[in-house]
């Protein structure tokens, strides 16, 4: 008992940080109706940047000041020269915009910081808190603790941002419709530019966490992917969603990790490691056939 | 040609307030939809912009409100003036500042937001308080309380005349003083368009907000309208007071089918040609 709660636990914790990328993804297409390929790039650039910014002598806390100032910009570029040029273009031209935008990320960011692996150093230590170890015999990481503070943290002002302000709404309802948008004065340039700054924001937390926790590398940029089945199960246009599809994908992989192979050995021989690599991608398969929207997303809304 | 084509007698008593002065409309640089159409609108009248598909209705629409250039179009000459200067070059948020909005044909609400979430969109562009925001709600919901019962219903899942009356509502709340309406009867049933057009005769006496209303219901619109303007591929065929227009034995025979002979097929209706106005 004592075992599965650890993995359970741990589970949730390592699903926070997929719900991290998988936030970017979401106040994106929220926003703009497109998916941003660019985001695991996003989170590159971010992570790159701190650590760029730390080598060249800068304190962790004016690193990550700079890097927010970075993506800020990249974010408000971006508005002024892809996204500018493609108002009121099919939603699949733009997705094709962000794959440009991906690429010309990893190329950019090498070119700025250099491409080689590195640590990054937040101050919070990867180990077991004593307390919580001694009554209970269950080890949870303080680090994955402080992440899932900072998602829960970033979730609710997002969420509560995007219900009750008049820019919240102004992003909902430009993703619904940009023409009508535009016609009743919301400035699309604005809220582009604005949303962008926000998922660079996002794209900065989730480098931070994920920087730290595995270092700073190219492989960052693969994060996306596992936000893609946390996203389907969610819902895409859902803050919260990201935040729950987040939870049930890491409990269900490190769950199926350790208590699946045993049940697929003795049904078909053979050796089953490594279930948790393709084990979410077979959940979001089962639920884009019973649920195509998502635990939280909209509802495509036809009229007939 | 003479330069004494009759001046409008019923036109613009006082001083201009919304005015096209031939302008022309040029999509993907090669379609040229208007060819000099020139209008005006008074203050606190409602006037209608009638014609049949691909007039150039909402082009005209568009091209006062400056939401062509997300379509690729162009006003290539002429210009347009609200109180006196020109907007043509400002951006739809800066008109709709500026007091004049448009409320595009087809009923474009935001489909996931709930009715009262796209009402308040409209005030966007109002740095308003709490306070004030909720008095223009109310105030949307005195001329619509259809809204109001069904204030927290997605608006996707709304009946097409709670969409229209939604799109009319939203725009407002930005407190507009003129509001360029396209096609408010479209694929509504008679009583709804009925419903919908004295509301916006009530805003219009009560408000104060000025219309310039786009239709195919031509009957409809003139019954509502102080003054029309008749439009035909892209130039203004005939203006006039809506009385007038109503009573027209043209207007009867080219939009209803109706002339004194009777109902006439609709193969044997003539295009209407006979005074132009723009300078060519």
């Amino acid at each position: 008992m004592q075992f599965f709660l650890e993995v359970l636990i741990g589970g949730l914790l390592s699903g926070v940080m997929y719900a991290l990328v998988a936030l970017g993804f979401v106040l994106i297409y929220k926003a703009s109706g497109v998916f941003n390929f660019a985001q695991g790039a996003m989170v590159y650039l971010a992570a790159l940047s701190v650590v760029g910014c730390m080598e060249k002598g800068a304190p962790l806390w004016l690193a990550i000041l700079l890097a927010f100032v970075i993506m800020t910009l990249f974010g408000i570029a971006t508005e002024k020269f892809v996204l500018r040029k493609l108002v009121n273009q099919p939603p699949i031209a733009l997705f094709m915009a962000t794959i440009g935008l991906a690429f010309f990320i990893e190329g950019l960011a090498p070119m700025l910081f250099g491409s080689e692996p590195r640590a990054l150093d937040l101050g919070i230590v990867d180990e077991p808190i004593p307390a919580i170890l001694d009554a209970w015999g269950i080890v949870i990481s303080k680090f994955d603790l402080v992440a899932a503070g900072v998602a829960a943290l970033l979730v609710t002002t997002l969420a509560l941002f995007f219900q009750y302000t008049r820019i919240g709404r102004a992003l909902r309802a430009v993703a619904d419709d940009h023409q009508a948008a535009l016609s009743i004065g919301i400035p699309l340039q604005h809220i582009w530019a604005i949303v962008w700054g926000i998922a660079g924001f996002v794209a900065l937390v989730a480098g931070l966490m994920w920087g730290a926790r595995n270092g700073v590398q190219f492989a960052l940029t693969f994060t996306a992917l596992k936000a893609l089945p946390v996203l389907i199960i969610g819902g895409f246009t859902s803050v919260p969603g990201a935040i729950v599809g987040g939870l049930i994908i890491g409990a269900s992989e490190k769950l199926a990790e350790i208590y699946l192979p045993p049940v697929m050995q003795s049904l078909f021989g053979g050796n089953f490691g490594g279930i948790e690599g393709w084990f979410p991608y077979v959940l979001a398969l089962f639920f884009l056939l019973i649920r195509p929207e998502g635990l939280f997303g909209e509802k495509h809304i036809d009229r007939v | 040609m003479t330069a004494a084509t009759a001046p409008t007698e019923a036109a613009p008593a006082a001083e201009p307030y919304l005015t096209v002065n031939n302008i022309e409309v040029i999509y993907d640089h090669v379609i040229l939809v208007l060819k000099g159409v020139s209008l005006d609108v008074p203050k606190g009248r409602i006037v209608a912009l009638l014609g049949a598909n691909g007039a150039g209705k909402t082009t005209t629409l568009k091209a006062i409100s400056n939401l062509l250039r997300a379509e690729r179009g162009d006003v290539t000459k002429g210009s347009v003036e609200f109180r006196g200067r020109r907007v043509d070059q400002l951006s739809p948020n800066e008109l709709v500042r500026r007091g004049v909005i448009q409320v595009m044909e087809g009923r474009h609400c935001f489909a996931h937001l709930t009715l009262e979430e796209n009402l308040l969109t409209g005030a966007y562009t109002r740095s308003i308080s709490r306070g004030e925001l909720k008095q223009s709600l109310e105030k949307v919901y005195h001329y619509f309380p259809r809204l109001k019962t069904r204030r927290g219903s997605q608006a996707g899942y709304t009946s097409g005349g709670e969409q229209q009356m939604c799109v009319i509502g939203r725009a407002l709340m930005a407190r507009p003083e003129m509001i360029l309406l396209d096609e408010p009867s479209m694929g509504l049933a008679p009583q709804i368009v009925e419903e919908i057009f004295e509301i916006v005769k009530g805003l219009n006496g009560q408000e104060n907000v000025s219309f310039l209303l786009a239709e195919q219901n031509t009957m409809m619109a003139l019954r509502y309208a102080d003054f029309g303007y008749i439009l035909e591929n892209g130039r203004v065929v005939m203006e006039g007071d809506a009385e007038g227009l109503r009573t027209n034995e043209d207007v009867k025979e080219f939009y209803l089918g109706i002339s004194s002979a009777g109902r006439k097929s609709f193969k044997d209706i003539k295009h209407y040609r006979r005074r132009k106005r723009w300078l060519s």
